[in-house]
């Protein structure tokens, strides 16, 4: 499989901090890669990153998307290279209807599912909801579903999906898991941010996080492993004491 | 004084339905003789229909109209009635003074379309004095079409007595085109149990002055109010927002909410709440928020495929919608 997403020791600083300190990654075209990491260990500062999001323009490093440089693009222009991101937060519009948001998403994209068929598929009713707005009366766990409904009619190259397992009850993660793995069919590459190792699993590869640097990559038991034994326990968000887990001494403790 | 049914100045009244059908309205209705009208341009009445129950009694004035209108007791109109007014000439006064009267029990919803397409120095003037009896409802949807020139005086002014039990919903609209200057003044006095809902969605542009005052005195136990106030504003507009409601009987609510959104660096924007609670009993809150457009907003819709040009007139439109 050829790289689709690869990012080259990116620095990302926010109000003087360095969020991200020397991220390498490379994402394969057609997997569904997952970033996991404690809270804190710089996972959404990733996502927004990729996406170009103001705030989080690297201080040093690259992003290339199909081999060509991003870095310098704008969200406008790296969506319509095919990029989209799911936010853990999704914002809220007065008097913007789903159907609304859906059809702008569906427009941008690769000819996507229609948007009557995405909201079916991520348990939200189309008749309830398509005229519904997108404001704060649908609760978070709704508007989540309404993001990916977004992500699934623009069928984009490579989703970036911001921690989609939060809000969600525990009953329905196996069918947003479900919904991601259809994703993924459909020709998506898929970047899953997740700090819950069981929705990890579902990925084909994984790539630990912690403290602004990636410290695994590989097979997703693998890297769920060592996430587990190493640094489930860590306290040192964005300073790690990376010599300690390189040298398999167990997490670093504070 | 012109009986129902009547119509004239045929020019004048297609030159107004014209303006309608530009702006999305629906000029069909005034022609509709199930459906009441009021079609006025200047102090000239053009059109006139009402309905069994609904009374219009209309009589000139030098500068504009005088207009009684009554919906009588327990009656329920079930189309909107159309208010037509305007001026279409650059110069221009036009003063409305009414009065509505919905009678107990009766329901009935206004559509008042005022329509200043090339107005380089017009005034309209407005005063009302609105009674909604005991368990009745009145909607009264304003909506404001203007020209390029922001010529413009806009000051409608309006006393409104809801009483027990009654409901009185209105929302005023002037998104279209540049107004010059607007001040909104409008004071609602609730009885017992009733509820009132007042809404604003103003978009100022160029030099535009825009004042809203809305008050909401609730006088009776477990009166209830919403002000709700949305305001754009590009260029170097300037738009002040009064937001009041005084808390006199015991349980009353109200809520004032106003977002004020800023489009460039010389626009300015202020939201003053002013809650006085009167019974401890009654409970007022409020919450303003002014600004630029939120990031997050349209970085959610420039991650679908908008630039960010697109964004903001994406966020603007649903805002004042």
């Amino acid at each position: 499989m050829a790289t689709l997403l690869q990012v080259d020791d990116l620095v990302v600083e926010r109000e003087g901090r360095a969020i991200l300190r020397g991220v390498d990654l490379a994402v394969e075209e057609g997997e569904i890669h997952a970033i996991l990491g404690a809270n804190g260990t710089g996972k959404s500062t990733l996502a927004h990153a990729i996406m170009g999001l103001s705030g989080y323009k690297p201080s040093q490093g690259r992003i290339l998307f199909a081999g060509e440089d991003i870095t310098e693009k704008s969200v406008t222009e790296r969506a319509k290279l095919g990029i989209t991101l799911a936010w853990q937060q999704p914002a809220s519009f007065e008097g913007l209807t789903v159907r609304e948001y859906l059809e702008i998403a569906r427009r941008a994209g690769r000819d996507g599912p229609r948007i009557e068929e995405c909201l079916g598929l991520v348990g939200l009713p189309p008749r309830s909801y398509l005229d519904r707005t997108l404001n704060d009366r649908l609760s978070g766990g709704e508007r989540k579903r309404v993001e990916l409904a977004a992500v699934l009619a623009m069928n984009p190259r490579l989703a970036i999906l911001d921690e989609p397992d939060s809000g969600i009850d525990v009953l329905s993660l196996d069918d947003i898991m479900e919904v991601i793995r259809r994703m993924n069919r459909a020709g998506t590459t898929v970047l899953l941010i997740t700090h819950r190792e069981e929705f990890a699993r579902a990925a084909h590869r994984a790539s630990h996080l912690c403290g602004g640097r990636i410290l695994k990559t590989g097979e997703c038991a693998e890297v769920v492993r060592f996430y587990k034994n190493f640094c489930k326990e860590c306290t040192h968000i964005n300073e790690p004491e990376l010599e300690a887990v390189e040298e398999g001494k167990g997490a670093p403790q504070r | 004084m012109l009986r129902s049914g009547e119509r004239n100045h045929a020019q004048e009244f297609a030159a107004l339905a014209k303006v309608l059908e530009r702006v999305g309205g629906n000029p069909a209705a005034l022609r509709n003789p199930r459906v009441a009208s009021l079609v006025v341009h200047q102090n000239r009445v053009l059109g006139l229909n009402s309905l069994p129950g609904l009374e219009m009694d209309v009589e000139p004035l030098t500068d504009g109209i005088r207009a009684h209108v009554t919906v009588k007791p327990g009656v329920v109109i079930p189309d909107p009635v159309h208010l037509c007014f305007g001026v279409l000439p650059k110069e221009g006064v036009q003063r409305i003074l009414s009065t509505f009267e919905i009678g107990e029990g009766a329901r009935a919803s206004f559509i008042a379309h005022c329509s200043f397409p090339n107005a380089e120095r017009v005034q309209h003037l407005m005063e009302a004095t609105v009674t909604v009896g005991e368990g009745a409802t009145m909607g009264y949807t304003e909506v404001h079409y203007h020209g390029p020139f922001g010529g413009t005086e806009v000051l409608p002014k309006a006393t409104i007595r809801v009483a027990k039990g009654g409901r009185y919903l209105t929302e005023f609209r002037l998104t279209q085109g540049r107004v010059g200057l607007l001040a909104l003044d409008y004071d609602v006095h609730l009885e017992e149990g009733a509820v009132a809902e007042l809404v604003s969605k103003v978009y100022g542009k160029g030099a535009d002055r825009i004042a809203i005052r809305e008050a909401l005195h609730l006088e009776g136990a477990y009166a209830r109010g919403l002000v709700k106030s949305r305001i754009v504003l590009k260029d170097q507009a300037q738009a002040e927002f009064i937001g009041e409601a005084v808390g006199i009987g015991p349980y009353s609510r109200a809520h004032i909410d106003c977002t004020e959104i800023l489009q460039g660096k010389e626009a300015r924007a202020s939201a003053i709440p002013k809650l006085l609670v009167v019974d401890e009993r009654a409970k007022l809150t409020h919450e303003a928020a002014i600004g630029s457009i939120d990031r997050k907003e349209l970085e959610t819709l420039m991650a679908r495929g908008l630039s960010e040009e697109e964004a903001v007139e994406t966020v603007v439109r649903g805002l004042l919608r």
